[in-house]
Order: C-alpha cells, then structure tokens, then sequence
C-alpha cells in the first residue's frame, strides 16, 4: 500500500464487538481518507453494519479505538455527528407525517441545524434526491424507493463532510441507482468522503476508488481499487487460430479452449504485433485483470449466513 | 429535542383518538346521570359520584375519580412503553440518535411528552366534566353554602380550586410512577406492545393484591395503594396520612425505574 498524506476520515483500531460468545467484528483496522469513496464489502452477517454501527455510537465497542474526522468516537459524537450523513440498514421514517415534515422534524433534532433555513435546506435535499416535487401524502404510502431515497435526503440535510451508507441502492430501479450513484459521485467530487457499505461487487466495483472486505468479523482486505484490479500480467487473445497460436508461442500459453488463450506475457502490444506478423487472425486481444469478484472470493470465505458443512 | 417530541405527539391522530376514548366515559357517566337521575348512595361507587346530583361543579373531581384507576393508567402505560421501543422497531431510534441527539435527553423528552400527554387529557377530561355537569347535573348549594366537602361541611370557591388543584397533581405524580416504570420497560423490550403490556400487568397486579388480606405486609409498597388518596384532600381538614405516604411511594417509584431505564439505555446496543 502507498503512503498516503490525506488526512483520515475514519480510522479504527483493533475494533472488536462481542455479543455474548459471538466475536461479530474481530480486531477490524479500517483506514479511510479524505477524498475517499471507500467500499465495504462483505457477505451478510460478516459484520459490516455491527462495524457501521459501532462507528456512529449505536453499539459500543467491546475494546479497540475509533477516530471519525479526526476525533475520537464515540466520546466526541456531539461534535462529530453533526458533520455526518449516515443511512444504516434501510431508511426510516414516520409513516404518518409527510417526507418533508419528517425530515423538518430530523431536523430539527440535536444541533446544527437552524429554524431559519429549515425550509430551504429541507428543499434542497429533496430536489437532490429528486422528490423535489413529492406532493403532501404520508410516507406511509411512499414506495420502497422512494423511501430510500427520503432517507438519502436525511442524510444531505446538513451538507456533510463524510456520508456512511449502508446498501443506499436498495430497492431502487435500474435508472434510480444509476441516478443516485451520480449524485453520489456528485458529492464526492465536490468533497465529501463517501463510505459505502454493500454487498452488490457490481456497484463498488463501479463506484469506489478503495475497498475493504470484511469477512467473518475479520479485515481480510484493504487496498486502492486500481491495485487490485492491476494487470495479471496474462494476456487474453481471442482467435480462430487456437492450434498456430499455441504452437508460435510454446512454454507461455497457459490455458486455452476453443477460439480463447491466456498467454503470459507483461506486453500486450509487442504481443499483438507479434502474432499479426506471423499471419494470425486476432478477433480481440487484452491484458487480463481481476475482477472484483475474483479478488473478494478469493480473499473471503463463505457466506455469512450459511449453516452448513464448509463447501 | 422536547419541542420535536411534542410535535410528534400532538401531531399523531392516535394521541386525540386515545384523549378521546378516555373523555368519553365520564361523559357517559354524566348523561346517565342526568337521564335517570340514580346516583349511587353517599359512600359507595366512585368518589364524589354521590355528590355531583346535588353539585355539578363537583363533577370533573367526579371524572377523575372515574379515569384515574383504569383509562388513565392504561394510556400512559402505552404512551411510554411506546417512547423508546416504538421508535426501535420503527427504525427512528437509530436515526435520532446519530443527528446525535443524546440518549439522556432523549429519554428526558421522552418523559416531557408522555407527561405533556397527560397533562392534556386530564385537563381535556375536566373540562368535559366541568361544562357536562353544570349543564346536566345539580346545581343547588354552589351559592347558597358552598360546595360540600366529602366530611360534610362546606368549603369556599377559592378553597375548593386550590384543592382541585393539589388533587390534580397528586394524580399526575401518579401517573409519572406508571410513565417511569413504562420507560423503563421500554429501554428493556424490543416491542412497545411488551412494554405497555408489562406495565399494567405490574398495576393489575397490584390492584389484586391490594384486595387481599394476605398481601397485608407489601400491600404499603404496592404502586396504586395511594392512588385514590386524592379524596382525602377534599376531607375537612385534609387527611395527610395516605397522600404523603403515596407521594414519598411514587417519588421512590419515579427515582428507581427512571434510574434503571437511564441506566439501561446508555449502556444499550441499539441493533434494530
């Protein structure tokens, strides 16, 4: 990992619940910067929202220290807080009062938040998460997505420094998350840190330029999501010339089947000239990297909420 | 936070529908009364029942005798058991406490609001019971004698407001006894229904050993021994004995669960 001089955001150490005999989060280090938009992937049941909640003060941690914007939680939560977002495990709302008075009544809880501009801010933060013009019916009768996005809204009521989401597409459409994970960039770009909790590969894999992946309780992975996903050093050749591939270049070809070859070889474009000049028919040619997927498989073990014997 | 709280509960259609309900049985009361006349003897049914055929302006004492034992209670117990475990299970806890609002005043609106709610249906009950009764029931001895006192001599205008008054927050303390114990619950269970339900099991509980003559030796200890002590404000001269011994029970009440449900919330894993 390279040395990185952005301040941390979020910064814990050892961090470890216990519910009774259950070690739920097991000495986690998790290391967030300024700038970030950080994923933290996990199966269900590794411990990622016991970890989120443990961050915003909802569950004491059994030992272990936490810094939030570089003060200590949960012993300065009154002035950390306040300069947080956070959506965990779903939104939440009373059902029978309006989005917009429920996020007036929000805010109007706890400090930050003055009377005077109340209205405004409540307007923004529904415009941004576009329910800007949601009409007076109770939430109640609000769908799941746009429940979702009224607890979105919650969380931009006070522009925060740093946003923590658990699972924020949840329920949402193919075009809301597509329209949520811009606004989300958005915001990033204009300097928020975003922290993402998610079990959706696809949608860190898409969105976040550092990954963490928590496993059983345990950081099994911390890393710059363009450092996992560096070539292999494999190069992946499609061609209907399978059989004079291998044969030009013998001892390098590692797998192949039909009209596919992976080739070790650190330079795709010597490659390719190479086999072009012996007369090869090229459909497509790349540097192979790892998904995601791969990464996280490879790195966890199973899922959390499998009972079974081991697979 | 104690602003948001009362928002929440004077905008929620359920607390005027309860307010109601409650109103509505000395409102019944009243009406019958007035219909046939057939008041119980002096002595029996509810306190002041006896006295507000010949005296109407006794009639809110009258109600609140009738609301204190049972609706009241009941009401509280649902309010406050609600107060943390409904916002648990509704998912709102977790959000109001990372605005962060502090679980200490949490708690501390929480206690505001379930007392502003009784504060209202008490007074929302006694007005019913005041205009009802002047309309319907008697309304001899108000000039001539005044009101009679439960001892039989009368009592001044002046005298018997403030009296009122004193009998009207022994009642609210009382009430305060059923709120902490039902907050307690409340930071305890998962489940408002459980909270609320806890809480009357322990009144209904009491109530029952408080008829039986071998509970003789907890019987002082129990939270409704003094509950209908107030009548005894209305003795001439007052009788003190019962009402202080219930205000020092309620206080005690009030301090231990209060205690034990602050104590139990700030050290709470919040996990729903």
């Amino acid at each position: 990992m390279t040395a990185d001089s952005r301040p941390s955001v979020i910064r814990t150490e050892a961090l470890t619940k216990q519910f009774g005999r259950i070690t739920a989060v097991d000495a986690v280090h998790l290391d967030v910067r300024e700038g970030d938009v950080y994923g933290f992937l996990g199966a269900n049941g590794s411990g990622k929202t016991t970890s989120v909640r443990m961050l915003l003060g909802l569950v004491l941690a059994t030992s272990g220290r936490m810094e939030m914007l570089g003060e200590p939680m949960p012993s300065s939560a009154r002035r950390v807080l306040p300069q947080v977002g956070a959506m965990v495990e779903g939104p939440a709302a009373y059902p029978h009062l309006s989005g917009r008075r429920n996020l007036a009544l929000f805010d109007a809880m706890g400090a930050g938040g003055t009377r005077s501009d109340r209205r405004r801010r409540v307007d923004d933060a529904l415009e941004r998460v576009g329910l800007g013009r949601v009409d007076r019916r109770p939430v109640r009768a609000y769908s799941f997505g746009m429940r979702q996005r009224l607890g979105l809204a919650g969380c931009l009521l006070r522009q925060p420094r740093l946003l923590v989401l658990d699972e924020p597409t949840n329920g949402l459409d193919p075009q809301g998350i597509q329209e949520i994970r811009e606004l989300l960039l958005d915001l990033n770009r204009a300097g928020t840190t975003v922290f993402l909790s998610s079990h959706l590969l696809a949608e860190i894999e898409q969105m976040c330029t550092r990954v963490g992946v928590l496993d059983r309780g345990r950081l099994v992975l911390q890393a710059e999501l363009a450092e996992l996903r560096a070539p292999t050093g494999r190069v992946e050749v499609r061609t209907p010339d399978v059989t004079r591939v291998r044969q030009l270049l013998d001892g390098v070809v590692e797998e192949y089947d039909g009209h596919r070859l992976m080739v070790r070889d650190p330079d795709p474009a010597a490659l390719n000239a190479r086999l072009v000049q012996a007369g090869v028919r090229v459909t497509s040619l790349g540097a192979e990297r790892r998904n995601l997927e791969d990464v996280v498989m490879a790195a966890a073990t199973a899922s959390g909420d499998r009972f079974g014997a081991e697979p | 936070m104690i602003r948001v709280e009362l928002v929440k509960l004077l905008r929620n259609r359920r607390t005027w529908a309860t307010i109601l309900l409650i109103d509505a049985l000395p409102a019944l009361v009243a009406v019958l009364l007035a219909l046939t006349d057939l008041g119980p003897r002096p002595g029996t049914g509810p306190a002041f029942l006896s006295a507000v055929l010949t005296d109407g302006t006794l009639f809110p004492l009258a109600a609140l005798g009738i609301v204190l034992p049972l609706f009241l209670p009941i009401a509280v117990a649902i309010t406050a058991g609600e107060a943390i475990a409904g916002e648990a299970q509704q998912g709102t806890l977790r959000y109001m406490l990372i605005r962060p609002v502090g679980r200490t005043r949490l708690l501390g609106a929480k206690l505001v609001a379930v007392m502003a709610f009784v504060v209202l249906t008490v007074l929302v009950v006694a007005a019913t019971a005041y205009v009802l009764g002047t309309l319907l029931l008697g309304n001899e001895s108000v000039t001539a004698t005044g009101p009679a006192s439960v001892s039989g001599s009368s009592m001044s205008t002046p005298e018997l407001v403030g009296r009122t008054f004193l009998a009207l927050g022994y009642a609210m303390l009382c009430m305060l006894g059923v709120a902490a114990v039902a907050l307690f619950l409340s930071t305890v269970s998962d489940s408002p229904l459980g909270a609320a339900l806890g809480t009357m099991a322990l009144l209904v509980a009491s109530t029952l050993l408080l008829t039986l003559d071998a509970a003789d030796a907890i019987q002082p200890y129990l939270p409704t021994r003094y509950w209908l002590a107030f009548v005894d404000l209305f003795r001439d001269p007052i009788l003190w004995r019962d009402v202080l011994r219930g205000v020092l029970l309620q206080v005690v009440y009030v301090v231990v669960f209060l205690g034990a449900g602050w104590a139990n919330f700030m050290t709470k894993d919040v996990t729903d």
